[in-house]
């Protein structure tokens, strides 16, 4: 790959159903909790890298730009990248380019989400991600067609729906260390299942909060992580892919765009067993089969075989191979963009040993992150590790 | 720059003012087919797309979720960066930099035709807080702008409606323009007052139209037949506030340039950059942007193409288009080096450029 690239510090807001922050003030909450991590001012940030999904939940037109007073972008190269779902994962990938090209040695990524703005729900807003001609009409929202994904994948594979509720007892069971979560608790797979029905087979406990929040962090070359700090995070590895927007013409039971991009990034680590060399990972998991689905696509479970992996504690926080051990989505809350680059900021946490009673307990030696969104549409995959 | 990158391929669709009979995708397949054809490749030689757009422009939520498709590029790592085209430009050339990918293809379009309250779509990309419920026109900024860069600038409404005027007539020659006319300063002068000191006869009007572009590294772009090499790229953003910006000078402009300049070796502006293709979404903007580029004395090396005064205002496409025209001008010999820019108009800063050369310096 081109020039080595690390994560040298991190920040993230609380995650919460309303906050009552402006948009760029969750942006400036986070940017500064990051600089101020790795000790640096916006005087040493060469560029900026925004990550936010719809316009449409804070009802500003080129968020971006009206965003950008909250991340300091202010005289600055500053763009704003998006994939849908996966955009907080794919904000690090656009900033590693920035570094790796050679072109800029330090880049802030800020990614933000304010979904409460949109009244009476997110939902709304979800429904102009469709085709306006031939599905708009039909009235979908995101419930519906994942509810249908998890039919596929429970179909293709004989998988019970008690399988599928277990993502939420582990996750929100994680995320009861986790300082930003919104929805951590105690469950049992029983209490899942009790909760409604949103749109069988899934139930309210499996499905991820809206929710509004911003995380950030500071990247650099490899001179200025050197020069910065004893424990860079290097970025080994990167890589994103979008399936067709057709999703009715594809097969919904497994991942295939998640795993070109973890192929992509794998090769460029160079992880040639992945299941072997990845330490720990923090797939997506807006809902709870979609952890399931990712961890296979991740090649980090054979395709149908993680749901038994889960139920024997393989994925819990000190299980052969941690999954979620942030508490995810599912616990520490969804405001999209910001939900990703979550992970990333879990990933260099976890690596550094700074995650506190989240920390995992033996030798970290690579992480892998990975979001997804669009319409069943996008993969994006980030490997980051310490020195081997 | 570390590592060369050059246009192989070049498509578009000319600019119209509406374009009925086709959807964005279907215009977009063609400038696609035409770029790859004006490359010698096929869609799946294709390693990587970066795709610019606005959520609201589209009038779909995400909607880099059809990007792939009309792109033949499904599969593949695909990219949406919100801004100008030439934003895109300077995203490609650094994949492609990073050594792990060789050739990427940039698109960029425009369907304005379907908009229908494109001035109310504009207002909502004032700040919600502060300023949207004052209740004034988006173009107000525009108008406030011109004010005080005439003012600190020596310049006069006059010289605006020249500006107008030259470019409306550029666009004669320009065979793909949406807004050639045979016009005088005079015209202009009468056209009507929108918010003074601007004038109706300085806005460029929109218009539809779809750029593709395919970038490659220096190891494939040798082997094509006209290669138009990347010399140097920058972007940038002034305070997105109204309340905290420099009205009188293009602070982002400068700044963008100073790091293009620098890659591309550029000490002397106007001696070494044979043409310019500037923003020119209003008038004075042309004018602005010369001063801040440090092109002072280069007015008959100025959007010859027409601009987006004479061409049409293709939303993010149109840094594309002046792209385009640069690179047409280095092919047919017009010009040795080469320079566009774009700004993405009000209320924002942000503004991208890139310098274009028959050689890699």
């Amino acid at each position: 790959m081109g020039k080595r690239v690390a994560v040298v510090g991190a920040g993230i807001t609380k995650f919460v159903r309303r906050a009552q922050e402006t948009p760029p003030e969750l942006c400036w909450a986070a940017a500064s909790q990051a600089l101020e991590s790795a000790g640096m001012s916006f005087d040493d940030i060469d560029c900026v890298i925004h990550g936010t999904a719809p316009d449409a939940f804070d009802g500003v037109h080129m968020k971006g730009e009206y965003l950008s007073a909250g991340s300091g972008a202010w005289r600055k190269p500053y763009t704003r990248t998006y994939v849908g779902g996966g955009t907080g994962v794919y904000a690090p990938i656009h900033a590693w380019k920035h570094l790796a090209s050679g072109k800029f040695r330090t880049a802030l990524v800020v990614c933000e989400e304010k979904m409460s703005s949109c009244q009476p729900h997110p939902q709304g807003a979800f429904i102009t991600i469709f085709d306006h001609t031939t599905e708009r009409a039909l009235g979908p929202n995101l419930l519906w067609i994942f509810a249908l994904e998890q039919q596929r994948y429970m179909a293709v594979h004989g998988i019970t729906n008690e399988e599928i509720a277990r993502v939420a007892v582990k996750n929100k069971h994680n995320a009861m260390g986790h300082p930003s979560a919104q929805l951590g608790a105690e469950l049992t797979v029983d209490e899942v299942l009790e909760s409604e029905i949103m749109a069988y087979p899934v139930h309210r406990l499996m499905v991820s909060p809206t929710s509004d929040g911003a995380a950030a962090v500071i990247m650099t070359n490899e001179d200025v992580a050197k020069s910065v700090t004893d424990q860079p995070v290097w970025v080994d590895g990167v890589g994103w892919a979008l399936d067709t927007a057709f999703w009715t013409n594809r097969d919904l039971y497994y991942p295939r765009y998640v795993e070109k991009a973890a192929w992509m990034a794998y090769n460029m680590a160079g992880i040639k067993n992945p299941a072997e060399e990845i330490s720990f990972a923090e797939p997506y998991d807006p809902f709870c089969y979609k952890e399931l689905h990712h961890l296979e696509g991740l090649q980090l479970a054979p395709k149908g075989q993680a749901p038994k992996l889960l139920a024997e504690g393989y994925f819990d926080r000190d299980g052969k191979l941690p999954s979620c051990p942030s508490g995810g989505l599912l616990g520490v809350g969804n405001p999209i963009a910001a939900a990703g680059m979550m992970k990333i900021c879990e990933l260099f946490w976890q690596l550094r040993g700074e995650a506190g009673e989240r920390q995992i307990k033996k030798d970290l030696r690579w992480g892998v992150a990975q979001a997804w969104g669009d319409l069943m549409q996008v993969g994006t995959v980030v490997v980051m590790g310490r020195d081997g | 720059m570390t590592g060369n990158v050059a246009i192989i391929g070049c498509g578009y669709s000319p600019v119209r003012v509406t374009t009925p009979e086709v959807s964005y995708r279907e215009l977009t397949f063609e400038a696609a087919s035409r770029a790859y054809a004006d490359a010698h490749i096929s869609h799946e030689e294709i390693q990587a797309l970066v795709c610019c757009e606005e959520d609201f422009f589209e009038g779909v939520s995400i909607s880099d979720e059809y990007t792939p498709d009309q792109m033949g590029c499904v599969l593949r790592p695909v990219e949406t960066v919100t801004g100008d085209g030439l934003h895109g430009v300077g995203v490609a050339t650094m994949i492609i930099q990073t050594g792990e990918i060789d050739i990427v293809a940039v698109e960029a379009h425009s369907k304005a035709s379907n908009i229908l309250t494109f001035d109310h779509i504009t207002e909502y990309a004032l700040d919600p807080i502060w300023n949207r419920p004052l209740g004034f026109h988006p173009e107000f900024v525009a108008g406030l702008e011109m004010n005080c860069f005439l003012n600190e600038s020596g310049l006069s409404v006059a010289d605006c409606d020249v500006i107008a005027a030259k470019n409306r007539r550029n666009a004669l020659l320009n065979p793909i323009a949406a807004y050639p006319a045979r016009l005088s300063a005079d015209d202009i002068a009468n056209s009507p007052d929108l918010c003074t000191p601007l004038r109706q006869g300085h806005v460029a009007q929109r218009a539809d139209g779809v750029v593709v572009l395919v970038l490659a590294s220096e190891k494939l772009a040798k082997k094509a037949e006209r290669p138009v090499w990347i010399r140097g790229t920058g972007w940038a953003n002034e305070s997105p506030t109204l309340e905290s910006r420099p009205w009188g000078e293009d602070a982002a402009t400068k700044a963008a340039a100073t790091i293009a300049y620098k890659e591309a070796g550029i000490k002397s502006p106007s001696k070494e950059i044979d043409r310019f293709e500037v923003d020119d979404l209003y008038a004075y903007r042309e004018a602005m942007a010369l001063t801040a580029l440090d092109a002072g004395k280069v007015g008959d090396r100025v959007n010859l193409s027409g601009g987006s005064i004479g061409m049409g205002h293709t939303l993010d496409a149109i840094g594309l288009y002046r792209t385009a025209m640069c690179v047409e001008a280095i092919r047919n010999g017009d010009a040795k080096t080469a320079l566009a820019h774009s700004w993405r108009g009000v209320p924002t800063t942000s503004v991208a450029l890139s310098i274009f050369s028959v050689n890699h310096g």
